[in-house]
C-alpha cells in the first residue's frame, strides 16, 4: 500500500476532482442509457460503465494543450479530457449545439480544442493518428503529448502493430493506453489472443509495458505521470495496459450475459472503480463522506441541466447536412 | 519557356511548397536517400533534412495516419504511398477517418494532407501495381481528387494541393515522369477544379484522363486526317469536376467518347457519362462512347497488358464508332 505516497503527491482538490470526473462519467452514460431505452437518444451508445478510472487517472495528468484519441466507447476519455457533458449530451440526441452539430453522434464527439481528437468508429484507428499529433509535438519542438486510448479487441489490429512500430522508431511522444475490459464485443480476452497481458506486446517493438489494475485509479495516475513524463522528454512512448471490465453489454442492447456469467459480471462490479476510491479517499483522510455526497449531488445536477439543455436545443436544420463535407463549398 | 520532365515538376513542387512553408513535410516508404523508387524526391533529403522528409518503414496505415494527425494540428504533411494499389492497405485512414473527419467533427477539423500515387500500367508490373483506382476515391464524399497529365499541371495542381486545406489522393503515372514540357520558371498554381481542352475540335468531344490524355491527342492527329476534328478535354481533377467545360463541348460537337486505363466497369466514365446524360442528353446526337481497359486484373506479359489497355488504335475505333 502506498497510500501515504500518494496523499503527499496530490493536493485534495486534485484527488476530489477526479472523483467528481469518474462520477461524472459515470451519472452521463446512466442517463444517456435511459435516454435510450426512451428512444429520445437515436444510434448506438457504448457504455464505459465500470472503466472510468482509466481515462481519468490518465487524463488528470494530461496538461490542456495535449491531446487525445478515443474509441467508440470514448465518453469517459473525452469527458476527462474535459468536455462539457451539455454540448456532449446535445451530440449524443443529434442536436445543432453539439459538439459535431449533430454530425457525429456518440462515436464522433470531438473537440480540437480540447485536444480531443474524437471517439472513433474503426476500431484501432485512433493509434496512427495518434503518432501524427505526436509527430506535429515533436516537429515543433513541444513538450505535448498525444495519448491514445483503445481495448483489448484493437490490439489485433494491424494499425495496433503498425502505430506502435512507427511511434518506437520515431521516439514519439505518444502514451498508448489499452483498457483492456476483457471482451471484444462477445469475444473473451482468451480467445482472441494467446497472452495474458496486452502490455507485453510493448517488447516486441521496444517500448515499455506496463500493466495496472485500471479499476485504480491512482495507480492509473502514477502510471500515466511515469509514462506521460518519459514522453515529454522524448524518451519515447509507453504501453499502458489497464485491466478493467464492462459492466454493460457492448453496446445498450446487447445485455451482455449470453457471453459473460452473471457472477462474473456481479464480481466486478463489487470492484467498482468509483466505489474503490471512495473508500480509499476516506481511508486517507482527504474528506467524509458527506463531501463525496454533496460532490454527487452537484454532479448530478450538472447532467440533469445537460440533458434538458440537449433536449431544448434545436435540431440542425435537414439542408446543414450538405455542410462540412469540404472547407470550401458543397461539392455536388 | 524551358521544358522539365513530369518527373522535375513533382519535386519542384514539393521543393517550392517546403521552401515556403515549414508545415509542409514529406512522409512514406525509401523517399529520402534513396528520392523514392522513381526517384521523385531526390535530393530533398539533403536540402531540408531527414526531419521533413520522413522514412517511413512499411505501414500505409501508419503512414496516412500520421499525416492525418499531423494535419489536424496544424501541420501540411504529403504521404507518399508509391503505388496508388497500396492504399488497399490504408484504407480506413483514407476512407473512414481523412475524408470524414471534418464532417463527423462539425466543420472544426482540417485534414490539410495530400496522399501522392502513382496509377497505371504499361510496364509489366501486373496486377498489383498497375491499378487504376481512381473511381474508388471519387466515390467519397470529403476527397478531392487529381489526376494530371502533363508536367505544367502536375506543377501547378500539386502546389495548389499542398495549399488545401482538404485531404487530397494525387494521382501521378509512372509512365509519365519521363515527359517533357513547358513549366515556367516563376511561380504559378493550377486550380483544383479546371478542366483544360488540350485540342479545339468541333466533331466529337475526347474526354481522357492521364496518361490517356496523350494517346487520344495522338489519335486526334490521325482522325484529323481522316477529316474529323476531334476535341480533347482533361479533367485534370475527378473532384471536383468542371462539368461546364464538358457541357460546353458536348453541345458544341454532339458526340462524346470517354478515355480512360481504369477498367471500364464502374470507371470513372461512368460517371461522367451520367452527368452528361443528365445535363446535356439533348446535346447528343450519338450514345455515349467509353473506351477504357477491359475488366481483368492487370496482366503481366507486354502482349497481355497491350491488350487489356487501351491505345491510340482503341481509341480511334471508339470515335469512328460513332460516324458510323
Amino acid at each position: 500500500m502506498i497510500l501515504e505516497e500518494e496523499r503527499k503527491m496530490m493536493t485534495k482538490e486534485k484527488l476530489l476532482e477526479m472523483y467528481e470526473k469518474m462520477v461524472k462519467i459515470r451519472f452521463f452514460e446512466e442517463e444517456g442509457v435511459q435516454l435510450f431505452f426512451k428512444r429520445i437518444l437515436p444510434g448506438n451508445v457504448h457504455p464505459s460503465i465500470g472503466q472510468e478510472a482509466i481515462p481519468v487517472g490518465v487524463c488528470s495528468v494530461l496538461r490542456e494543450d495535449d491531446y487525445i484519441t478515443s474509441t467508440h466507447r470514448g465518453h469517459g476519455d473525452i469527458i476527462a479530457k474535459g468536455a462539457r457533458v451539455d454540448r456532449m449530451m446535445a451530440e449524443l440526441l443529434g442536436k445543432k449545439t453539439g459538439y459535431c452539430k449533430g454530425k457525429g453522434g456518440s462515436m464522433h464527439v470531438a473537440d480540437l480544442d480540447l485536444g480531443i481528437l474524437g471517439a472513433n468508429g474503426i476500431v484501432g484507428a485512433g493509434l496512427p493518428i495518434a503518432n501524427g499529433a505526436a509527430l506535429a509535438f515533436k516537429m515543433a519542438g513541444t513538450d505535448q503529448v498525444c495519448v491514445s486510448f483503445f481495448g483489448d479487441g484493437a490490439s489485433n489490429t494491424g494499425s495496433f502493430h503498425e502505430a506502435l512500430n512507427l511511434a518506437s522508431v520515431w521516439k514519439l511522444p505518444v502514451i498508448f493506453v489499452c483498457q483492456n475490459n476483457q471482451y471484444a464485443f462477445s469475444t473473451p480476452q482468451r480467445t482472441h489472443q494467446n497472452i495474458c497481458d496486452i502490455a507485453v506486446r510493448g517488447t516486441g517493438y521496444g517500448i515499455p509495458g506496463l500493466c495496472i489494475d485500471g479499476n485504480d485509479v491512482l495507480a492509473v495516475y502514477e502510471a500515466a505521470t511515469g509514462a506521460v513524463e518519459t514522453a515529454r522528454k522524448g524518451e519515447g512512448p509507453t504501453l499502458l495496459e489497464c485491466k478493467t471490465y464492462r459492466w454493460t453489454g457492448h453496446f445498450v442492447g446487447d445485455s451482455g450475459t449470453t457471453y459473460r456469467t452473471k457472477e462474473e459480471v456481479e464480481d466486478w462490479k463489487k470492484r467498482d472503480p468509483i466505489k474503490l476510491y471512495r473508500e480509499k479517499l476516506v481511508a486517507m483522510g482527504t474528506c467524509g463522506v458527506d463531501e463525496l455526497e454533496k460532490i454527487n449531488q452537484r454532479v448530478k445536477k450538472e447532467i440533469e441541466e445537460a440533458v434538458v439543455f440537449a433536449q431544448n436545443s434545436p435540431d440542425p436544420k435537414p439542408e446543414d447536412a450538405l455542410e462540412d463535407v469540404y472547407v470550401d463549398r458543397y461539392i455536388p | 519557356m524551358r521544358e522539365i520532365t513530369y518527373r522535375e515538376a513533382v519535386r519542384e513542387a514539393l521543393r517550392e511548397e517546403m521552401k515556403r512553408d515549414e508545415k509542409v513535410f514529406l512522409i512514406g516508404e525509401d523517399i529520402a536517400d534513396l528520392g523514392g523508387g522513381f526517384k521523385v524526391t531526390a535530393g530533398l533529403v539533403e536540402e531540408f533534412g531527414p526531419t521533413r522528409v520522413r522514412n517511413t518503414p512499411i505501414s500505409e496505415a501508419a503512414i496516412v495516419g500520421a499525416a492525418l494527425g499531423a494535419a489536424l494540428i496544424g501541420m501540411r504533411p504529403v504521404a507518399d504511398l508509391t503505388y496508388i494499389d497500396f492504399t488497399t492497405i490504408a484504407m480506413d485512414q483514407i476512407v473512414n477517418q481523412s475524408a470524414k473527419v471534418r464532417y463527423m467533427f462539425g466543420g472544426k477539423a482540417k485534414a490539410s494532407l495530400v496522399i501522392r500515387v502513382m496509377a497505371g500500367g504499361g510496364r509489366s508490373t501486373a496486377a498489383q501495381h498497375s491499378q487504376s483506382l481512381e473511381a474508388w476515391y471519387t466515390h467519397v464524399p470529403g476527397l478531392k481528387v487529381v489526376m494530371p497529365s502533363t508536367p505544367y499541371d502536375v506543377k501547378g495542381l500539386l502546389k495548389a494541393s499542398i495549399r488545401e486545406d482538404n485531404p487530397i489522393i494525387f494521382i501521378e503515372h509512372m509512365l509519365l515522369y519521363n515527359e517533357k514540357g513547358p513549366v515556367p520558371e516563376e511561380e504559378y498554381f493550377v486550380p483544383i477544379g479546371k478542366a483544360e481542352i488540350r485540342r479545339e475540335g468541333k466533331d466529337v468531344t475526347i474526354i481522357a484522363t492521364s496518361r490517356m490524355v496523350l494517346r487520344s491527342l495522338r489519335a486526334a492527329e490521325v482522325l484529323a486526317g481522316d477529316g474529323i476534328e476531334a476535341e480533347v478535354i482533361d479533367p485534370r481533377t475527378l473532384v471536383p469536376l468542371d462539368e461546364e467545360t464538358i457541357l460546353q463541348s458536348v453541345k458544341k460537337t454532339g458526340k462524346v467518347v470517354i478515355v480512360h486505363e481504369a477498367c471500364k466497369r464502374s470507371g470513372y466514365g461512368a460517371e461522367i457519362a451520367a452527368t452528361i446524360c443528365e445535363k446535356g442528353f439533348y446535346d447528343l446526337d450519338a450514345p455515349i462512347k467509353r473506351v477504357a481497359a477491359a475488366n481483368t486484373p492487370v496482366p503481366f506479359a507486354p502482349t497481355l497488358e497491350n491488350f487489356v489497355i487501351p491505345d491510340e488504335q482503341a481509341i480511334i475505333k471508339g470515335v469512328r464508332e460513332l460516324f458510323g
